[in-house]
């Protein structure tokens, strides 16, 4: 951990996640407990199935922990499967999301992609418009900004993933293998985009990765194993 | 933003096609509304054309277009002389068919009562209305019979004077209006070899008589025309059309008619039921059926297509919904895009109507209150066959944007 003196950005606490029962019980995640701050970018590893998707979305407000809680800039959000708010509203002004593939809509443009995030946040079009330019040109690609996603190589729409996640000044950003589809290179300069959001802009990173070439730009490294999360050796 | 129109956009070229599919088959369902009323009109167009306020007939009979009527031609007179009455006309009325350039040639022959009635009231295309009492015609333009030609009914030929549109017999075929005289002379022409067997029969049955041994001069008479001999009635009318002055009872002037013991009258209006609900009844509420099953059948093509639409744009709303997309905004996604299908495909269902339907061998009438009715049902349908594609937009989870 960077600064344990920072703001609490996510807090989990015991978290626990089940799929199925009796005989076809699985257990995906257990008891996983961690502290992120604000500006702390933080990589998750591990094997597959061993729990970090899992982990995420439980983070993410997408698919609820069987038990334990999670607390987001220090309100509780979820306790087991209960949720203590508006999952949808609280992800839309709160949570960044950045995937493996980059997951645009693959109707709207670049900005539009970006803009979109603001407008379902309530601000008006002409305001979104500006800073989705804006959050373009800050990732390098501003002169993209009409392109349909279709029509932008792998990092740039990476990048442009980023600028949505970036989009309402969230508290946390969560990216699932997001340099998977990338190569080396490109992969690298993802990592640092998320170095650098997480410093200027004082959010809270968690990244899971299989790349190992770029664990030098978090600040904590997390390694989980059969639903286990541990402190990574540095 | 406009998701709904972004979608459009991207997809054009499917929802074009998709369009164009719904909109065939409004078309059809519109077509279908138009051959429905296109019956009804054929139907009671004469009725409502010829502006009889009454109508005498055969006693007990439902006459002369729901079944045959046959009233005597002094019925005339005898109408005109009822107080309130302003004028009566004969009515005769039969379908021919003959062959015309190796096609069928259905005509409904109307007899028009000369020279009180010389087709004035018909509105004409071309020519003009009839000026002799014999061997002039105005005809239907569907018949094909363009002024000037000629066509042989029976024993005579007969020259198309006149064209008329939209004057169509109640079995859809088109109308030739001659004087009554010409219209039952086609009607009991009869071949010259009958004739001949005719007047051989009649010479056969008087010689059994007395008289004619004691005068022999009255077989003479057996080889006269039969409307010339005169023991042998004129031919029948179908019915006795009456116009009454302004100021008479219409129920006073008709109980006095229907009071006669050999005929039964009805007012225009009665005559209007009985077609309605007697011979084009069945044929009526067939296509409506048929006409009611195709809007569920569109509305089942339009839900689908709905379906098939947000199936393909799973991907998209899981992360509208991950992003934290309210429901409201996926339902007028999906809503909006439903509106615009329905929108469009009347648009076009109406516009390749309006080219099509005129080719119909029947006439198709899409009046304009069929044409809001027919936009309410699409609208219907639209909000309707949308709910499927709601439904499943509104049950998939985020999860699937990470997938």
């Amino acid at each position: 951990m960077s600064d344990a003196g920072q703001t609490l950005a996510i807090e989990t606490d015991r978290l626990t996640k089940i799929y199925g029962s009796g005989n076809t019980e699985v257990v995906a995640m257990r008891d996983v407990s961690m502290q992120v701050h604000r500006g702390e970018v933080v990589a998750l590893l591990g094997p597959s199935g061993s729990g970090k998707s899992t982990f995420l979305t439980a983070v993410g407000l997408i698919n609820p922990p069987t038990s334990g809680r999670v607390l987001i800039g220090g309100k509780l959000v979820v306790e087991g499967d209960v949720p203590h708010t508006n999952l949808r509203s609280f992800r839309r002004r709160h949570l960044g999301f950045v995937f493996q593939k980059s997951n645009l809509i693959p109707f709207l443009s670049a900005r539009e992609n970006v803009q979109i995030a603001m407008q379902l946040n309530g601000d008006s079009p002409k305001q979104a418009r500006a800073r989705a330019q804006e959050l373009l040109d800050y990732l390098g690609v501003g002169d993209r900004g009409e392109s349909l996603p279709s029509m932008l190589s792998g990092g740039q729409q990476q990048r442009v993933a980023v600028a949505r996640a970036l989009a309402n000044h969230p508290s946390v950003i969560l990216a699932d293998e997001p340099t998977a589809a990338l190569d080396s290179h490109r992969g690298r300069q993802v990592m640092e985009l998320f170095a650098k959001v997480a410093h200027e802009q004082q959010a809270a990173v968690i990244v899971v990765t299989h790349d190992h070439r770029s664990l030098d730009v978090f600040d904590t490294r997390y390694e989980m194993e059969d639903g286990l999360m541990r402190l990574a050796q540095s | 933003m406009n998701l709904a129109l972004k979608d459009i956009r991207y997809s054009f070229g499917r929802f074009a096609l998709t369009t164009l599919g719904v909109g065939m088959l409004l078309m059809v369902v519109m077509g279908m509304g138009g051959i429905y009323r296109g019956v009804i009109e054929d139907a009671t167009l004469l009725i409502d054309r010829v502006d009889a306020d009454l109508w005498i007939v055969q006693r007990d009979t439902r006459g002369p277009f729901a079944e045959v009527s046959r009233v005597p031609p002094s019925l005339v007179h005898r109408a005109t002389a009822v107080p309130g009455v302003a004028s009566a006309r004969e009515f005769v009325y039969h379908t021919i068919q003959r062959e015309r350039n190796g096609k069928p040639l259905r005509i409904a022959v109307m007899g028009l009562s000369w020279p009180t009635d010389k087709g004035d009231w018909i509105a004409l295309t071309g020519g003009r209305a009839l000026r002799q009492n014999h061997f002039e015609m105005i005809a239907n333009e569907s018949l094909g019979l363009p002024v000037g030609h000629r066509i042989k009914l029976g024993q005579e030929t007969y020259t198309v004077v006149g064209t008329t549109n939209n004057m169509i017999g109640s079995s859809g075929d088109g109308m030739a209006f001659v004087t009554v005289r010409d219209a039952q002379a086609i009607q009991f022409d009869v071949p010259g070899e009958a004739v001949r067997l005719e007047r051989a029969a009649r010479e056969s049955r008087a010689r059994r008589f007395d008289l004619v041994a004691q005068q022999p001069m009255l077989l003479a008479n057996t080889q006269r025309p039969g409307g010339e001999l005169p023991a042998v009635a004129r031919p029948g009318l179908s019915a006795v059309m009456v116009s009454l002055k302004p100021d008479a009872d219409a129920d006073v002037v008709a109980d006095i008619i229907g009071g006669w013991g050999d005929v039964s009258v009805y007012t225009s209006d009665g005559q209007r039921e009985l077609l309605l609900k007697g011979t084009v009844e069945k044929i009526k509420r067939q296509i409506g059926l048929f006409r009611v099953l195709l809007t569920v059948i569109a509305a089942i093509i339009m839900a689908l297509i709905l379906y098939t639409m947000t199936l393909d744009k799973i991907h998209s709303i899981a992360l509208l919904k991950l992003i934290g997309a309210p429901n409201t905004v996926i339902l007028s996604l999906i809503l909006q895009q439903a509106l615009l299908l329905g929108a469009f495909g009347f648009a076009i269902a109406y516009l390749v109507g309006q080219k099509v339907f005129p080719m119909f061998p029947r006439r198709v009438l899409v009046t304009q209150p069929d044409l809001i009715q027919l936009a309410a049902i699409v609208l219907g349908i639209s909000i309707l066959s949308s709910v499927l594609g709601i439904w499943k937009a509104l049950r998939i989870s985020p999860n699937e944007a990470l997938s």
